[in-house]
Order: structure tokens, then sequence, then C-alpha cells
């Protein structure tokens, strides 16, 4: 015992150190220390983020300076607080307060007093600065919008999160990253990659020269510049006649699935969220619950489709065999469901697949819309099919588009209907609504914009996609060129173009006709209901239009959707017709229409349901 | 005596494992202190190049050592350990104070701290004292005289102050309990730590439940055979928690608050988030850096001359009391392993080489060798990981300082010098 002692002493002393150096070693030990390492700094170089053109080179998105206003608490001198906070443009008690908050972060490093001056501030400043020491002027670069439309599809740029640092090692605090639209979608191509050079620093914050002899460094890469399908002049057009207008529009070019435009109403401008106002402004726009200038209707809004809907009825039965282009359905003024009757607006009497387009008659898809499962012995058979077609065209599901949100709208299908109706708890007379598009379908303006340029192209489209050229090289990801077929063979697709050229020339659509452009179109005239304080009550129409033009070579196919707009061809076939003319012309010749449109707003409409009184819906006000 | 016998009785394993811990601390060193990569290693204005003269030095103490007569430091160890005592004595009156400890003697080139003398001499003064003839472990005034000689210069070193060094000291009574000293002492020694420092951690009140049910489970699992006598147990009990109570007494009013703060440290007494962290950045600064700074290293560590905190200087003393925590950064968990392993095998040889010692001094003398440098080992490692309270003690072998490797070699190689003479006069 007593010559053990001291052996065993000596090597339970070395477990217990080896158990504590493992713990500090082993399990402490986690592999990015560099980041950690006190007494190694990086130092970033940050490239220049990318710009942003339109499919015509017009630039959209580039960068300003903007001049941050640092303080280092410890090195200020006594000063002129009136004149220093009369050139910064702030009170006494806000420049008290944030020297207090910069003082409490740190005395010996900087902190940004005032954020973002601009250019402007910035040159009445840059003078006196040398009479206020403790105070520099950082530069940075910030993003400047040549346009003031399009907010939703460019997106905006903000400083990290916790949650950012967390998922991405690439960010560090302070940086800014991409958050909506392009700016997110193209993040790293835009953003380019930092430079970064390690500095060995010692206890007192000293350099004492690279670290590792600046092995580890490495180079900023330029952010690349993107060229992007929107054209410039569309899109800022289509945002002033949605002036006073909620609702979306989405604007394809058929032969490439290019999006020429993509309008939300209300919008804002992209400046709003740049700079110091910014937090402001965003507070504003986002916690707007009842206009959502920030929720982008034309991709994220999913109303029933109304009426267009009926031309893909029309194609599926075509390509099923139940009808021809001349099989004819009486319309009683609207039509039978077992023993009631649903109402049609279109003057009744014999309608063939011409005029039940033009007239959009319900009866006459009605007719068609059982005739496709009658073709079946079952209602499930049918429905499957039918689905089968629908989801051809890239409706009830998600498109693959290159933009960072999207819907995927909705066709319903057996299992739809079994969970809200039960098991064999439901009959065709459930979803005969769906022969004329309401119901329960549902699509976003980008997928109605895409089903019209697959109507354009006779039997396909390419996915629809934002992204025109990265940097100098022109290809783009793959799968926006492949082109995507539909059930539909093309030899049904003529008559079903016919009918909705005559919409212009005959048909409910005929008021908005533009000399020199043949026009096919479809108006839809959408209702709808809206849950407010637990009330269930019905507004106004909302007023789509989908059209593509010309008819023979297709070189825009869009979506209009106008909240509460009421008949498709009032704000919708308007709106539509306009912005083709000013796609295909240049130059707009129907003054009036222009004129109405850029005037008329909707307001009164969307303040009814919020009044507290009894409204009228669907009145006729011009 | 002739060279050659010498260099055949020497014990040559402990003499390479020395050798090795040296040449690993110079490394160490000269990665702390190395300030510009072109000067020469002998360039002596740099703390690198002095410790490589120091080294040279102990050489010339070796060799001094070796070929001395041996019963030269049994014969004067009485003399050699009063004229220690009256340096330290003298240390009132001429005492040269660094960074507060009034240790040194001004020697003019060189700074002479005579407490690391007295480790030499103690251990050779008790060593000859216990194995005198007449001496009897087992009597009590013998025991307080044995137990003296350890604490007077203990005593005398505290008021420098410097609780480190005194606190060695204290590894000698290990030569008492190899000697015969009754176990049941350290036991009790262990037992008051124990009570000490979980009184501190769960209060009086936790500690009586704690005894009391620890009393009546003995009861409960005790062999029918078994008699355990009662009185003793429960005045044992009624003093164990007396004690408890005056340690709360003790920690309150006679510790200070920087001691207190130490303990809070190091026990987690302190359960305010904010203070823990001043106390972390004050007290426990030097310990958080050099934790960090070993963590960091990892398995592998970052490389020679590659530790990023070593070179920014972030652990304050590295390169003397905390030289351990360079070793951790640069040569990861191998690097300090095979330094444990290293010191643990030195130690091991060393306690073999005690034992198979047929003369008593010899044997004494080497236990108390071992006790020094062992306790130096545990104090300081355990510092620099986190696992003892800030004490500031040098790593035999490793530290920097002339004055500190020389005395450690001095202490190791009379030892060396004693066994080399076993097989000659061990009566």
């Amino acid at each position: 015992m007593k010559k053990l002692l001291l052996s065993s002493v000596v090597i339970i002393v070395g477990f217990v150190f080896i158990s504590r150096l493992s713990y500090l070693q082993l399990f402490s030990f986690s592999p990015d220390q560099t980041l950690e390492d006190p007494a190694i700094k990086a130092i970033y170089d940050y490239p220049e983020r990318g710009y942003v053109y339109d499919r015509n080179g017009e630039l959209l998105v580039g960068n300003q300076p903007a001049y941050d206003v640092m303080v280092i608490p410890r090195e200020v001198q006594p000063l002129d607080t009136l004149e220093f906070c009369r050139l910064l443009g702030i009170d006494k008690e806000a420049f008290i307060s944030k020297m207090k908050k910069a003082r409490t972060y740190s005395p010996r490093l900087p902190s940004v007093l005032v954020p973002q001056l601009s250019k402007e501030d910035y040159a009445g400043l840059q003078e006196k600065m040398r009479h206020f020491e403790g105070f520099y002027i950082q530069k940075r670069s910030l993003r400047y919008y040549a346009t003031n439309s399009a907010a939703n599809v460019l997106g905006y740029i903000s400083e990290v999160n916790e949650r950012d640092l967390q998922n991405n090692p690439y960010y560090v605090a302070g940086e800014l990253k991409g958050r909506t639209g392009i700016e997110k979608q193209y993040e790293e191509t835009l953003r380019g990659r930092k430079g970064v050079k390690y500095i060995q620093k010692d206890r007192f914050n000293r350099d004492i020269g690279p670290y590792k002899a600046g092995k580890l460094d490495t180079l900023p890469q330029q952010g690349k510049e993107i060229r992007i399908t929107l054209d410039k002049t569309l899109q800022e057009y289509g945002e002033r006649l949605m002036h006073g207008k909620r609702g979306g529009i989405v604007a394809l070019e058929p032969k490439s699935g290019e999006i020429l435009a993509m309008i939300s109403g209300p919008t804002y401008d992209p400046a709003l969220l740049v700079g110091r106002e910014r937090s402001r402004n965003y507070t504003k726009l986002h916690y707007d619950t009842i206009s959502k200038p920030t929720w982008d209707r034309s991709i994220l809004a999913e109303p029933s489709p109304g009426s267009p809907f009926k031309t893909l009825n029309a194609l599926v039965a075509l390509q099923e065999g139940v009808i021809d282009p001349s099989t004819k359905f009486r319309c009683y003024n609207g039509f039978y469901v077992g023993g009631t009757k649903r109402g049609c607006h279109c003057g009744g009497g014999m309608r063939d697949m011409n005029s039940g387009i033009y007239q959009s008659c319900n009866a006459y898809f009605a007719g068609t819309f059982r005739k496709i499962y009658d073709k079946y012995p079952t209602t499930d058979e049918g429905m499957d099919v039918w689905v089968k077609h629908m989801k051809s065209f890239g409706l009830g599901g998600y498109l693959g588009t290159d933009l960072p949100t999207g819907r995927p709208g909705r066709i319903p299908d057996r299992a739809y209907y079994d969970r809200a109706y039960g098991d064999n708890r439901w009959a065709s007379s459930f979803i005969i609504s769906n022969s004329i598009g309401q119901g329960e379908v549902a699509a976003t303006p980008l997928q109605l914009a895409n089903m019209t340029a697959a109507i354009a192209n006779r039997g396909y489209f390419f996915t629809p996609h934002i992204i025109k050229s990265v940097g100098n090289s022109g290809s783009i990801n793959p799968r926006f060129t492949e082109p995507r077929y539909t059930t539909i063979d093309r030899k049904h697709f003529e008559p079903v173009v016919e009918g909705m050229a005559n919409v212009y020339k005959y048909g409910t659509a005929r008021w908005v006709q533009i000399p020199g452009i043949e026009i096919a179109g479809k108006t839809g005239t959408v209702e709808n209901f809206v849950r407010i304080n637990g009330e269930r009550m019905q507004l106004t129409d909302h007023s789509v239009f989908v059209a593509f033009a010309p008819v023979e070579n297709p070189k825009i196919a869009l979506a209009v959707y106008i909240e509460n707009g009421y008949y498709g061809a009032r704000y919708a076939g308007h709106i539509a017709s306009l912005l083709i003319e000013k796609y295909v012309k240049g130059e707009i010749t129907r003054k009036d229409l222009e004129k109405r449109m850029l005037e008329k707003t909707l307001e009164h409409e969307y303040a009814k349901p919020y009044s507290g009184e009894p409204f009228k819906i669907n009145e006729y006000v011009w | 005596m002739s060279g050659r016998g010498l260099v055949k009785r020497i014990d040559w394993i402990t003499v390479f494992l020395y050798a090795f811990l040296v040449f690993i601390g110079w490394i160490n060193i000269y990665s702390t202190t190395l300030t510009n990569p072109e000067a020469s290693i002998f360039d002596f204005s740099t703390l690198y190049g002095k410790q490589l003269f120091f080294i040279l030095l102990s050489l010339g103490v070796i060799v001094f050592v070796l070929f001395v007569e041996t019963s030269f430091f049994e014969r004067f160890a009485s003399i050699f350990y009063i004229s220690s005592l009256v340096l330290l004595i003298g240390l009132f009156l001429f005492g040269k104070t660094i960074a507060g400890a009034t240790s040194w003697y001004d020697l003019g080139f060189f700074n002479l701290q005579p407490s690391e003398l007295a480790k030499v001499t103690t251990a050779l003064a008790l060593a000859k004292y216990l194995s005198d003839i007449q001496t009897d472990i087992r009597n009590r005034k013998h025991q307080l005289y044995a137990v003296l000689i350890i604490l007077l210069p203990a005593l005398l070193i505290l008021p420098q102050p410097d609780p480190g060094s005194a606190l060695i000291y204290f590894s000698l009574f290990f030569v008492l309990f190899r000697e015969g000293f009754p176990l049941y002492y350290l036991g009790i020694l262990i037992i008051v730590v124990v009570l000490f420092a979980t009184t501190l951690m769960f209060g009086t009140v936790w500690i009586g439940i704690g005894l009391g049910t620890l009393t009546v489970l003995t009861f409960l699992f005790k062999k029918k055979s078994t008699k355990i006598p009662i009185l003793p147990l429960s005045i044992a009990l009624v003093v164990a928690i007396l004690f408890s109570l005056s340690v709360n007494f003790v920690y309150e009013n006679i510790f200070e608050q920087r001691h207190r703060d130490r303990f809070a440290l190091w026990l987690s007494l302190e359960k305010d988030e904010n203070k823990l962290e001043e106390i972390r950045k004050t007290i426990g600064y030097n310990t958080y850096q050099s934790e960090k700074a070993i963590e960091s290293g990892g398995f592998f560590g970052k490389g020679f001359l590659e530790g990023t905190r070593t070179k920014g200087d972030f652990v304050p003393e590295q390169h003397t009391d905390y030289i351990f925590s360079s070793v951790g950064e640069e040569w990861g968990f191998m690097g300090t392993t095979t330094v444990i392993i290293l010191f643990s095998l030195f130690f091991l040889r060393l306690i073999y080489v005690a034992e198979r010692q047929k003369n008593d001094f010899y044997r004494m003398y080497g236990y108390g060798v071992i006790s020094i440098l062992l306790m130096h080992y545990f104090i300081n490692i355990g510092m620099v990981i986190g696992l003892l309270p800030t004490i500031g003690v040098p790593l035999p072998f490793f530290s920097y300082g002339g004055s500190g490797l020389m005395f450690f070699t001095l202490l190791l190689f009379i030892f060396l010098k004693l066994d080399s003479n076993r097989l000659r006069d061990g009566i």
C-alpha cells in the first residue's frame, strides 16, 4: 500500500489530465475555428453586385454609393452637437441615444451612427467632417433602381439574419443578401464571391502580419450582370394601367416562355426599400394587410380562372372525340343540373363551339363537360382523364419557373373530392362548375398566361422563366428551352383559336378591338366571396382576360386578372388589348381606352366590404 | 571514483526522459517567445536564447553533482537546510520584489530564488532526519519534528507571498507516508478537503443530510458480525458538521474577495451569469485563454510555430507557467498526451529507482524528489487545463526560467548520483 500510493497517484493524475484534454481538444474542438479565433481577423473585399438589365439591354437595377457616418466613441472630442445634428439631419435626442448605443457596443470599435446618407447629404457633410473627431464616413454600395416598377419581380436585398448565418456559412453578420424576386433567385450570380484576407492579430488587436503567409487568402470574384426577360416599357406601362386596381398580369412570349411582364397591383417603388427609410417603408408595406403590395398577385393569387377555362374543356372534349366543332347544345338562358337551373348570359339558342366560345355560353360548356365524363363508365375514370389533360397545361401544380415563389393553383381530382365530401359521396353535378372555370378550379395569372401560350403555340409551351442571360454567355438552364407538350393534338386547336379570335370580332370583347392586330382572347367574369369578420359576402366579380396576338405566329400571350373589375371585357379586356398593342405596335391608337384605364380606379369597390354598410355588387359604372 | 564506472551506473532511462522533456520544453519556449524568425537560436538577447544558456548551465550543474563525493549531500544536509532557512529569513531584509513577491536575491547577473534552493535542502534534511537510526516514525514527537522540517520553510515562504511554492512543500508528506506515517492522516486530509469543497458547493444542510444518510446506510448494510463503535462515529459526525459550519465562516470572513472569486470560478459557485463572466474576464482570464488555446489545437494541433494564439500572445505568462498551453495549441492532443505520458513514465521510473535503494536516506530523498516534481506537474498542468484554481507554479523542465531549471536539475541529479552509488555503500 505504502509503496503503491505514489504510483497510483501518478497514474490517476495522468488519466484525469488526459480525460480533461480529450474533453477540450477532441469534444469541444470545432473545426471552423479560424472564424472564432480572436487571433485571426478576416478582412473581406466585397465585389460589386451584378447589374440587372431587361430583355432589350435597358438597365433595371444598378448600384449607387451610400455613405455611412461612423463613430469610434473613445476618439470623440467635444463638438458642436447642434451643428453636427443639422448636417446629419437628425435631432439631438436621436444623436445622444445613438452615441450611447455605440458606446455600449464598444468604445474602441466603430459603430454606424447614421447609415446610408444620400449623395446630396454627403456633399454637405464631407467638407465639415474634419471638425468632428472620432467620426468618419464609410462608403458602401446600395442598389439603385433605374425603374420605379417591377418591385416584386426584382425583389430586394437586406442584411442577413441569424437564420441565414446558421444555414449558410458564406455569410458574415452585416452582409447583404437577396430576399425576394430576382435578387433572391440569382443571389449567387449577382453577388459574386467576396475576397478574404486573414490577418494575424495579437491580444491588443494589432496586426502582426498575414496569417499563414496569406496562403488561405482569396481574391474577390465579381458578381455577374444578368439580363432578364422583362420588357421594361411593357412592364412600366402595365403598372401605370393598374393604377388604383388590384390584380395580376403576366405576359409571356409563347415561342420561348419568356416572361415579358409580371405585374401585380398595387405595387410600390423598389427604391423605397433602399437607404435610410428602408425599414420604415418596409413596415408600412408589409403590414398593409388589405391591399398587400408585397404580395405578388401575378404568381401568388389563385382565383378561379372563370370562362377562359372553357377553352381547355373544349380542347379536352375534342381530343377525347366526344364532340366535334359543329356539335350543338341548346342554351335555355341557362342549363339544368339535376332539378336546378344554372344561368347563362349568352342570349340563348343553339350553340356550336365557335359561338359557344365567343359568346361564352355556360350551357354549351356544361354539355361538353358532361360528354367528357359520360364517355367513361364512372365519374372517377372520367375525372382521371380530365385531370391528366388539365395538368398537361401546367395547371394544378408548380410550373417550375425560376421565380423564388409561386403557387400551384388547383385542378381538383378524385382525392380532393373524396376528402371534401367523402368517398363516393359526390357526383358529376358537384363538379359541373369546373366546366365554366368556377367551382374548385384555381389558377394563378401566371398559369393562365402559360395556358394561353400553350393554345397560342397550338399544343406546347416552354416553362415560363425570367432569366434571359447571365454575364456574357447566352446560355440558360436547358430546362427552359425544352418544349413541354400538352396532351391535346395540334389539329384540335384551330377551332378553339377561331372561337377565341371571334371573341374580339363578334363576341364578348368586340368593344376593345385594336385596329391592325388580330387578337384571340377569352373573357372571364368570376364570382368571388370574401370572409370579413366571420361573415361570408359576395363581392363584385373579378374581371379576367386571357389573350394572345397575333393569331398567326403569336408574339405575346397574356393573362389579366383584375379583382372586382366585373365583366371580363371591362377592365381585364381593356388592359390586355392596350398591352398587346403597346408590345406589338409600340404605340397606342385607342387613346380613349388608354385614358379610361389610366384614370379609372376600383378603390370604391375595394372600400365596399370594409365600409360596414350593406352594399351592392356588380353595379354598372360607365 | 572513476568516471567510466559512473557512466555505467547512472540510470540512463531517467536521464533520457529528463533530456527529452527539457528539449520539448525548449522547443515550446522557442515557439512562444519567437519574435524574429531570422535570429539565431543562440541569440542571448532572446528568451529562448537565454533558456538555451540555462540548459547549458544545467549541464554544468549535472557535471558538478556527479563528481561530488556522494556522502557530501547526506553529511551536510542539516547545514544546507539551516542555511536555506537563513536565506529565506534574510529575504525579509534584503529581498528583491518581482511582480509583488519578495522572493529573490539580486546577485547582479542572476536572481536567486531561495525557495527553489530550499526545496532541495528540505528534501535532503527530511531524508536525513527520517533515516537517522534514532528516529522512530511511530513516535508522535518524531512525527512532529518531521512535519516541522517540512512546514518551517513553507511558513517562511507564505508571506513573501508565494502560496504556490509554499504549497509544494506539503508534497513532502508523501515521503512520510511512504516511511510509515499513519495513512489515516491522509484519509483525514482528503475528508477535510472534500468537506470543504462540498460545503461550499452544496451548503452545510445538505452535507449534514448526506452524512446522516451515509451513517444510516452503513448500519443498515453492515455485516452482522462487524461491530461499529457508535460513540467515536457519532463524535466524528458531529465534528464533521461543525467543521462544515466553520467552513462557511472562514470562507465568508477570513478569505479575501480574490480568494473567494477563485473558488467561485473553480467550483462554479457563482450562479449569476454576469458576475461569473466578470470573474472569468479578470481572475479567470489566464485560464480561459489557456483553455481556449489548448482547445483550438484539436487532435493534430496547428503545427510548430503556427499557433495563432501563441503568436498573438493571447495567453499571459505563456512561456513560464502556461507553457503547456503552447504544446496544446501547436501539437494538439497528440502533443499533450505525449507530454503527459512522458511525465508519467518519468515519475514511475523514479519511483522504481527509489524503491530499489537499500539505503534509507537514498530512498527517502528519492521520494522527496518525486513528490516535489509531481506536485509541480500536478498543480501546473491542472491549472493550465482549467482543473485547478490559478496557482503560480512552474512546470518542471518546461517553463522558462534559469533558477527553476537549474534547481530542478540539481534536485534530480543529486538523486541520480545517490542511485549510482547504491551498490557500493547501500547497507
